[in-house]
């Protein structure tokens, strides 16, 4: 029987190994893996490249596993927000590789990884200091940038609804990240606010097919998201 | 002399968006236009992080943690609506689904380049978020903006002096002093100035030259 259901979180993490690229589901705090990145901090990685729409926020989360000294290099869209101090302390003192990309490009490389195209060719970022170093080439009179796809070793998800094959669905904007990323990790963990029976997720509403998901992890958000 | 608010800014900037158009609005000014579509001219706001169709904020006790826009606040979605992945929402930005983006901008050149992510071509670590993708890919792309900075200096120039956004980008200027189109191989097209600001006015307040089709 396929059971891809973890009974916790530190099984869900396990065998996560140092110098790996973790890509980390989110847009600001909906549909961030919240526990899954609380318990990489217990697990222990470092040396890592976090892949994520913003560099953190306060000192939890992500901003505590940089504050840690884990990260070595952070790839993201929108860096700076409130709160980002962690980030900007650790940027500033060079301490902390960072990669810019534009939100659609991000979301786009890592698709890109997942599904098995190793680059493409966006107008976005063309003529900017973004496409500085990157092959330029005009497609219908128009310059268009090479960006290389995004694969990760690890991803993070939050989902809303999970079975024991992976299949998972995701709520409202939360969704954001966290098909793409699901992609394009070799180890897909998702943590999940409710755990279904197989069956019961209508076929037709499953957003991530299992064969994207390793591991499964049951975790309630509490009242009153119940 | 007088000025238009930003609230006036953003209700002008309603008067030209027809119904059935998809719409991106930006954060700031951008945002407010949402509230001078009249409800019965049905107008279906995108935003970036994964939504079709999003409605006002709703009353506290019933936003949720995953019901957000791309400023982070909480929204509500209308009938009708719809969520989906960032990969699905950026390709209909890039691939040109997008009828209208709205944007602020720090500067705009007469051939329509745009200036709006980062002050500095030292800052290393600017955020750059959708700009990029929004301002290369909607089908139309306005911005919204006082007409000069906060110290006077001109924000509708002949080159931009801050790092760019996009090339060529920008259709149409909404400034609190006047609407201007970017007009190709003509430049900056006056099209309404707030009564009474003369023209040579206006000029004396922007960076290029000023066109008018009198």
């Amino acid at each position: 029987m396929i059971n891809k259901i973890v009974q916790s979180i530190a099984e869900a993490l396990s065998g996560i190994k140092d110098g790996s690229t973790v890509l980390m589901g989110g847009f600001g705090a909906a549909g961030q893996p919240d526990d899954l990145i609380e318990g990489l901090i217990e697990q222990g990685a470092k040396d890592l490249t976090v892949v994520a729409n913003n560099a953190g926020a306060g000192r939890v989360g992500l901003a505590k596993l940089m504050e840690m000294g884990r990260v070595r290099k952070i790839i993201c869209s929108f860096p700076r927000s409130a709160g980002s101090t962690v980030f900007e302390e650790l940027y500033r003192a060079g301490k902390l590789e960072l990669e810019i990309v534009p939100q659609g490009t991000l979301a786009e490389r890592m698709r890109a990884a997942g599904a098995g195209i190793p680059a493409f060719y966006t107008p976005t970022g063309a003529g900017t200091k973004l496409a500085q170093g990157k092959e330029t080439r005009e497609f219908n009179g128009r310059p268009h940038i090479m960006e290389l796809s995004l694969p990760g070793d690890v991803a993070l998800v939050e989902a809303w609804e999970a079975d024991r094959w992976g299949n998972l669905t995701y709520r409202q904007s939360g969704r954001n990240f966290n098909p793409v990323m699901a992609m394009a990790a070799k180890l897909t963990v998702a943590q999940a606010h409710h755990i279904r029976e197989l069956g019961d997720i209508a076929p037709d509403n499953v957003h991530t097919p299992g064969i994207f998901v390793s591991r499964v992890v049951h975790v309630v958000r509490g009242a009153p998201w119940n | 002399m007088s000025s238009f608010t930003r609230q006036q800014m953003a209700a002008r900037v309603a008067q030209d968006i027809p119904e059935g158009w998809f719409v991106n609005l930006g954060i700031g000014i951008p945002t407010m236009i949402a509230d001078y579509v009249p409800m019965e001219r049905e107008v279906i706001l995108h935003s970036e992080n994964g939504i079709l169709g999003m409605g006002p904020a709703p009353a506290p006790e019933q936003a949720t943690p995953w019901l957000i826009n791309a400023g982070k606040q909480p929204v509500t979605l209308r009938p009708g609506g719809s969520f989906f992945h960032h990969a699905d929402s950026f390709g209909m930005i890039r691939g040109g689904h997008i009828d209208l983006c709205v944007l602020g901008a720090f500067e705009v050149a007469e051939n329509g380049d745009i200036a709006n992510w980062a002050t500095s071509e030292n800052d290393s670590a600017p955020a750059v978020g959708g700009a990029m993708d929004l301002a290369a890919g909607a089908k139309r792309l306005w911005v919204v903006m006082d007409h000069t900075t906060k110290d006077g200096r001109p924000k509708l120039v002949e080159t931009c002096g801050y790092p760019l956004t996009a090339h060529c980008a920008v259709q149409r200027i909404y400034t609190n002093l006047a609407v201007i189109d970017v007009v190709r191989g003509r430049g900056f097209v006056v099209r309404e100035i707030v009564p009474g600001l003369s023209l040579t006015e206006l000029q004396a307040k922007t960076g290029a030259t000023l066109h008018t089709d009198a």
